[in-house]
This record gives structure tokens, C-alpha cells and sequence, in this order.
């Protein structure tokens, strides 16, 4: 409806509860287009959940999630008011948006370019040629050009990884979201994934949301960081702001705790 | 001795038919008992309590029927009731591919639920319509996992097609049973028995082997050359890698 006027993401007032447990409680934050927004808070604070929910791989249970100014999980009833929607308007809001998982996810039985060309081709139905050079392109991006018909399962975690984030931008997403995507990792393959991701930070203007618990990422890659804790934002502000001089107190403990 | 197999020599075509048929209701029985397995399996984890349903009744009344009852019903019970008469290698196929097939249908139940959620998860991130996430993310990797129960359950239907015997049809065993009655070689015609059912079952364990290694190595897993000749036991069919 509205492009390019207002926050690309608003969450308003979006709470989620698995039975009495309230995971969000009633959220309010936006993601303005193109910016990079790490969130950061204790185990359980929801980062994770939010992710799913713009990933409609969870329901909200209550509020509505606005991406690009039209609901994402929600369609308007004649009578104006919102209702959840059915499985081909999500398949409609997911179009904007992709994800890399902490597990990466590859599928086991598709070779690395598969892997790569599959939704292209079966999604936005791109002529497989087409596909298979840009998945070799990206598959460069990745450092990984080699690879191409290797099994996931002969790749280390860490190409694993790159490989799912090629996936991820083969779809060319607008929203890309990355939830803790190097913490499967082992430790010496955790710095190269990073310097990709920043690298695609810098030279797209893909907006990003990522939950990590690498604050160095956190601090070098976003504009703005959300310091999450049960469920709700605590502190949000500059990396700089927030690492340096956080007002909550509840933010110095997690960061004395972690940094 | 020598009579029992000069009699089955002199027999030879008789003997021929009668493992044709039983390779038949083997097969056809089997394919019969795939597509039931699949169709129902997957009924069983739709969204839809009906659907949800109409597989579990269907699988629970195969499955807790007897399969002799089921044979003797199709067969006996069926022409006086609809007016329909099936022959006797048709009556073996429905009866073996309902029950095998509703115990298939747990196997591909299982297995679909032991693919991991997150293969799921990334392919509806990636936006792949539900028909193809099935087909092309879940199926793929859950088949693996469904080969060594159906081995067993290919076995275990090829050791029923004796029952056909007691409706008539001209099986393997059926034709044995003869030369045995000609011949009052009881102890060879059984040992005959024993042995080509073991060598046909052997067959197909190496054939579901090939199958299975297939598999494996599309999804990048390593078949040790041992892996053909094994045979299956009980635990590699409950689903542990």
C-alpha cells in the first residue's frame, strides 16, 4: 500500500503466549528500511520469537506485525477489522522476507546449488539457467564457488551456514532475518561467517534483524540495538549508546555478564 | 526323496504358475500396500479432524481385522452380499495390500514426524508452497527412514501369500502341497517350502537394500560396501540410524 513512507517493520502491540506463558507482551518497536537492528537480552527474553512471528513460522496471539504498511499475518474483513490470515495471503507477506536459522537447515537431499535454486525456480519461477548462475554468484559472495555439487553433509558448519545464507538472498528478500546464525558454530568459523554477513550489511540495502549473542557483530554491523527482557524492550539505542552508556540497569547486568 | 522331485520336475510348468501367482500377489499386494500407505500415512497429519479420521478408522479396521478373515470375507463372504466375484489372486492382492497398507501407513506417519522440524521451517521461509515443501523437502528425507520397516513389511506380506492356498489360488505353495499329496514326501515338500520362500525373501531384502543404499547416497550419507548383504533385524527397522 504505502512504499517507502513510514518504519518497513512495526510490531504494535503483539504479544505472544504459549498457554500462560507470555513470551511478548504487547511489543512496540519499528525497523526502518534498510537498517540493521541486532537484538540482544537474556535467554528467553522472546528475540528469538520475534523473528519466528515475521517469519510467520509462529502465530501472534494478540496485536498486529505491519511490514511495508500492510499486515503481515493478518487481512482486512469486509467490515474493516483484521482477521488471521489463510495460507495463501502468508505466502504473500513471506515474499519480503527470508531467514538463516542457528541450525542452518540446508536440505540433505539437494546437492549445495540446488539447495540455492530450488525456491527461486519453484517460488518466483526463474528459468533454472538463470538460477544456477545467480546461485553460482552468490555462491561466490560466499566464498564457497567450489562447492556447488557438494552434499550439505560433506560441507563443515560453517560452510553450511554460508551456503543457507546464499539461500536466503537467492530469494532476494527485502527483510533478512538472522537468529544466532553463528551459534551452532565452532568457534574459529564464527568470525568468517560474521565478516560476510557484514559485508552484505554493507554492500546491500537489505534491512536486517538479528539476534546474536555476539556483541562485536552487534556493536560493528547495526544502527540500532534492542536490549530485550521478558518480552518486552528494555533499552533501545546505538550500538554506541548501549554498549557504553546503558541507562537500564537491567542491560549493565546482561552486558557485564556477557561482554 | 528323488520322487517328490521327479514328480516336481514332471510338474514344472504347475510349479512355475504357481510361483508366478505367488510373485504376483507379492507385487501387486505390495504396490497396492505402498499407495495405501502413503495416501493414509499422510491423511494422518492433515490439519483436518475428518481427514485426521477417516485414516485412523481405516487404519485400525485393517489392522485389527485378521487377515485371514479379511481374505475369507473378500472371498466367500463378498459375491453372495454384492453379487461381485473376485478371483483368488485378487482377493490376496485387496487383502494383503489393505492390511499391509495400514501398517505401512504408521511407517510413513513416523517417518514424515522424524524429519526434522527445522527442514520444515526452512522451507516454508523459503516460501515453497505446501505440495512442494512435502514432495520435495520432507518425502525425499523421510523415505530413507521408511525403507527398513517396509523391508520388513515386504517380507512379512511375501510369508502370507501362502494363505492363497486356503482360497484356491494356484500359489507356490498350493502347487507344492500337491506333489507333497502325490508323492507323501512330507518332510522334503516342506524343506522344498522353507527354502523357496527364504531364497524369494533374501531376494527381496538385497533388492530393498539397493534401495535404501540409493537413497543414502542422495542424501550424501556413506554405504559401506557391507551394506547390500545385510540383513534387517528388528531394531534397524524401529528408525535407528
Amino acid at each position: 500500500m504505502t512504499t517507502g513512507v513510514g518504519p518497513l517493520v512495526r510490531f504494535d502491540r503483539v504479544v505472544k503466549r504459549y498457554g500462560d506463558h507470555v513470551v511478548l507482551d504487547e511489543l512496540d518497536f519499528t525497523v526502518r528500511r534498510g537498517e540493521h537492528v541486532t537484538l540482544i537480552g537474556p535467554s528467553g527474553s522472546g528475540k528469538t520469537t520475534i523473528l519466528r512471528l515475521l517469519m510467520t513460522l509462529e502465530k501472534v496471539s494478540d496485536g498486529v506485525i505491519w511490514v511495508d504498511g500492510s499486515p503481515l499475518s493478518h487481512v482486512r474483513a469486509a467490515n474493516g477489522s483484521l482477521k488471521p490470515a489463510g495460507e495463501k495471503q502468508l505466502r504473500e507477506s513471506r515474499k519480503k522476507i527470508g531467514m538463516v536459522f542457528q541450525q542452518f537447515n540446508l536440505f540433505p537431499n539437494m546437492k549445495v546449488l540446488q539447495n540455492i535454486t530450488e525456491a527461486p525456480v519453484s517460488v518466483l519461477g526463474m528459468d533454472r539457467d538463470e538460477a544456477e548462475s545467480r546461485a553460482r554468484e552468490l555462491l561466490d559472495l560466499v566464498g564457497l564457488a567450489g562447492k556447488t555439487d557438494a552434499h550439505p553433509s560433506q560441507l563443515s558448519g560453517g560452510q553450511q551456514q554460508r551456503v543457507a545464507i546464499a539461500r536466503a538472498l537467492a530469494m532476494r528478500p527485502e527483510i533478512l532475518l538472522l537468529d544466532e546464525v553463528t551459534s551452532a558454530l565452532d568457534p574459529e568459523l564464527v568470525a568468517g561467517v560474521l565478516d560476510l554477513l557484514s559485508d552484505i550489511a554493507r554492500s546491500t540495502d537489505i534491512t536486517m534483524l538479528c539476534v546474536t549473542h555476539e556483541m562485536n557483530f552487534a556493536r560493528d554491523v547495526s544502527e540500532k540495538v534492542l536490549m530485550f527482557d521478558a518480552g518486552r524492550v528494555v533499552e533501545s539505542g546505538t550500538p554506541e549508546k548501549i554498549f557504553s552508556d546503558p541507562e537500564h540497569e537491567r542491560t549493565r547486568e546482561f552486558l557485564a555478564a556477557v561482554l | 526323496m528323488s520322487d517328490f522331485f521327479s514328480t516336481l520336475l514332471d510338474e514344472l510348468p504347475q510349479v512355475r504358475a504357481g510361483l508366478w501367482v505367488t510373485l504376483q500377489a507379492t507385487v501387486l499386494g505390495s504396490l497396492l500396500a505402498l499407495a495405501l500407505s502413503f495416501a493414509l500415512g499422510l491423511m494422518a497429519g492433515s490439519r483436518l479432524l475428518l481427514v485426521r479420521g477417516l485414516s485412523r478408522t481405516v487404519v485400525e479396521f485393517f489392522r485389527g481385522t485378521s487377515l485371514y478373515i479379511q481374505l475369507f470375507w473378500l472371498y466367500y463372504a463378498m459375491p453372495p452380499l454384492t453379487g461381485y466375484e473376485l478371483t483368488p489372486l485378487l482377493c490376496g492382492v485387496l487383502a494383503f495390500g489393505l492390511n499391509y497398507g495400514a501398517y505401512g501407513s504408521e511407517v510413513v506417519r513416523g517417518a514424515v514426524n522424524s524429519v526434522p522440524r527445522g527442514q520444515y521451517e526452512a522451507a516454508l521461509a523459503l516460501n515453497l508452497a505446501p505440495a512442494r515443501r512435502l514432495r520435495k523437502v520432507i518425502l525425499p528425507q523421510a523415505w530413507v527412514q521408511m525403507i527398513p520397516s517396509f523391508t520388513n513389511l515386504l517380507i512379512q506380506l511375501l510369508k502370507c501369500t501362502p494363505l492363497l492356498w486356503l482360497i484356491s489360488a494356484a500359489d507356490l505353495m498350493t502347487v507344492v502341497q500337491q506333489v507333497r499329496d502325490r508323492t507323501g514326501e512330507t518332510l522334503t515338500a516342506y524343506l522344498t517350502l522353507l527354502a523357496a520362500y527364504f531364497v524369494l525373501a533374501y531376494a527381496l531384502t538385497l533388492l530393498m537394500n539397493l534401495l535404501e543404499r540409493n537413497a543414502k547416497r542422495r542424501l550424501g550419507l556413506e554405504t559401506g560396501p557391507g551394506s547390500l548383504f545385510r540383513t534387517r533385524g528388528a531394531a534397524a527397522a524401529g528408525g535407528v540410524r
